[in-house]
């Protein structure tokens, strides 16, 4: 589907469309941007929206549906809402035999939230992923841009606690 | 015997003084000054380097299959998209020492005539990532990288491109196609991507640990590399060590350290001092072996002698109270959730595996269901599209082939006879 003009909204801010395009320049082919241009629209946003991807789909000169189909196949991208922290628990064979599901559960019931659900304040999204490449730091998860190693309820309490201090300070 | 990692306890290595103070980027500036790109990879292949990403290919051959045609662009892809399950060598490999990987990429750049290279590197790895991406920059300001390189008139750009989640991507054609946008779904050999890989080039892809042992090799000779290991099997190894052991974590060796001596005495032993049930030698990818195997020698060829593979040496360990129906779930439900789709046996094999495997597990399962899922591995192994679907058949198949008796008593009993997974506890 070609992009219609007026439904190239104004989503994505000036400073983000800078930078995919900026992107876009730094290789053979604009399409290989695909991948930082939703990196970068799902850091402003949050999340990955319709109208959002079919800005990316037009900054980049390449069809919308090409936009799409990546941003559904890579699981690091959400096409929902999540809250602030994405709580992303391993759950591979290593971190499995070391208790990583009692962890899981530990927070699922902490939480009051299902796996893939999102606290009603909007805080924290469980979340279950594959290897996470530390298995020496088995129970391992991903908040963000950190791993958190070794893993247990107590240092689970310690993390959410920090979390919460931290999303207040920032507001 | 430590290569790779001799400088672990060299502080601030990861800054270029401090690196280029320990030797560093000697090797390459003799690439650019004294040896023939041709000579480099001589040295490469007379060292008998192999790939450290698991399918072991001789690292020299590789780069020796690239056209000479000046006119042809060429690409170097590190392959940094570390996703097999237990292993996690590449990452300490880039968090601690980024200019070893840069160096490696840069001498084999200026031998294929390669003037620009990508690492691929999973997008959870942010922190090694950033680690690189500052290593980037100060080679750039030092000269390492760029126009005209120390005077050589050799150029050459490394740039980083961030994965986005998908184990699929680990598989070397399918890397190509998600740094050119695309679903990582691999793609159709020949043509080879030394032929045609990345942007329709002639294109070498690498390992992180295969680049990172190349400054090195230049440095002390195909001799001395090739007189580390074994004769077919050569140079060190990181052995990434997970699971029910006392010391998990990265271990470089010699190839051919026995299996026994790389459990117990590196890393520990087993957690509580159980017994060793089951380890996993090469990644969840290659089949798992038991207690009798613990002598085996952790080298290529010594590992397919006993029906497994070195893989990407990430090794996990299992005590006596694992069910293992419930560790080849868990394996299953990986493959399951990382297939591309793309192919139907690794598409519909994969859900039907889990499915069992889970009835089993749950004490739901029927007797039929343990040669059904030897039958259905074998229909995967083999005839799927690429490696993901011959990865998947392996914990099956070696699961069945030395437990047998777990699945049926899990079967008979309707039960898991393990209870409340005693192995698969968490502990404090």
């Amino acid at each position: 589907m070609v992009i219609p003009n007026q439904l190239a909204s104004t989503m994505i801010s000036e400073e983000s469309r800078k930078r995919i395009l900026e992107s876009r320049s730094r290789y053979p082919a604009a399409r290989s941007a695909v991948l930082p241009a939703l990196y970068i629209v799902q850091e402003e946003q949050g999340y990955l929206t319709d109208e959002s991807m079919e800005e990316v789909a037009e900054l980049l000169g390449i069809p919308y549906v090409d936009v799409t189909s990546v941003a559904t196949f890579y699981t690091m991208y959400s096409n929902r809402p999540v809250g602030r922290y994405v709580l992303a628990v391993c759950t591979t064979l290593s971190c499995s035999l070391l208790g990583a599901e009692h962890l899981v559960d530990y927070l699922s019931r902490k939480l009051g939230v299902k796996v893939g659900e999102t606290t009603s304040d909007g805080l924290f999204t469980l979340w279950t992923v594959e290897c996470l490449g530390a298995c020496s730091g088995a129970p391992v998860m991903m908040v963000g841009d950190k791993y958190y190693e070794n893993l247990t309820p107590e240092k689970l309490d310690e993390i959410l606690d920090n979390l919460r201090r931290e999303a207040e300070e920032q507001g | 015997m430590r290569v790779l990692f001799k400088h672990l306890d060299v502080p601030d290595i990861d800054q270029i003084d401090v690196y280029l103070r320990e030797g560093g980027y000697k090797a390459f500036e003799r690439c650019l000054k004294e040896i023939t790109p041709e000579d480099v990879i001589d040295i490469v292949t007379k060292s008998g380097l192999r790939g450290r990403g698991g399918a072991g290919f001789p690292t020299g051959k590789k780069w020796a299959f690239i056209p000479k045609d000046p006119n042809l662009k060429k690409y170097l892809c590190c392959n940094a998209d570390e996703s097999e399950p237990g292993t996690f060598k590449d990452r300490e490999l880039m968090l601690r020492n980024p200019h070893q990987l840069i160096e490696g990429m840069a001498i084999c750049c200026h031998a294929i005539g390669s003037d620009r290279a990508y690492i691929y590197i999973r997008g959870e790895f942010v922190e090694p990532a950033k680690k690189l991406e500052k290593a980037l920059l100060e080679a750039y300001q030092r000269g390492y990288l760029g126009q005209n390189i120390k005077g050589s008139g050799f150029n050459l750009d490394i740039q980083i491109y961030r994965g986005a989640g998908a184990y699929i991507c680990g598989e070397e054609t399918a890397l190509l196609n998600s740094l050119e946008g695309l679903r990582g779904e691999p793609r159709f050999r020949p043509p080879f991507p030394a032929i045609r890989g990345l942007y329709d080039g002639p294109t070498v892809i690498n390992n992180v640990e295969t680049l990172c042992n190349v400054p090195h090799i230049i440095n002390n000779g195909a001799e001395w590399f090739a007189s580390i290991g074994t004769g077919k099997s050569t140079g060190t190894k990181i052995f990434c060590v997970s699971g029910h052991v006392n010391k998990p974590g990265n271990y470089e060796l010699p190839m051919g350290t026995p299996a026994r001596e790389l459990i117990f005495e590196h890393a520990g032993g087993i957690l509580d001092g159980k017994r060793l049930k089951a380890f996993i030698p090469g990644g969840s990818s290659v089949p798992m072996l038991t207690e009798q195997h613990l002598d085996v020698n952790l080298d290529f060829e010594s590992l397919l002698a006993v029906g497994s593979m070195l893989g990407s040496a990430g090794v996990i360990v299992m005590n006596e109270d694992t069910c293992i129906v419930r560790a080849t779930w868990n394996m299953a439900k990986f493959y399951e959730h990382e297939s591309c789709g793309k192919c139907t046996p690794c598409r519909e094999g994969t859900a039907w595996m889990r499915e069992m495997l889970e009835s089993i597990e749950h004490g739901i399962g029927k007797m039929g269901y343990i040669d059904r899922l030897v039958d259905v591995a074998n229909n995967i192994n083999g005839r799927s599209f690429c490696g993901l679907g011959d990865a998947s058949a392996q914990p099956v198949l070696s699961s069945i082939l030395h437990f047998r008796d777990e699945y049926e008593t899990h079967i008979r009993e309707g039960r898991c006879p393990f209870g409340s997974n005693s192995g698969f506890a968490l502990r404090s």
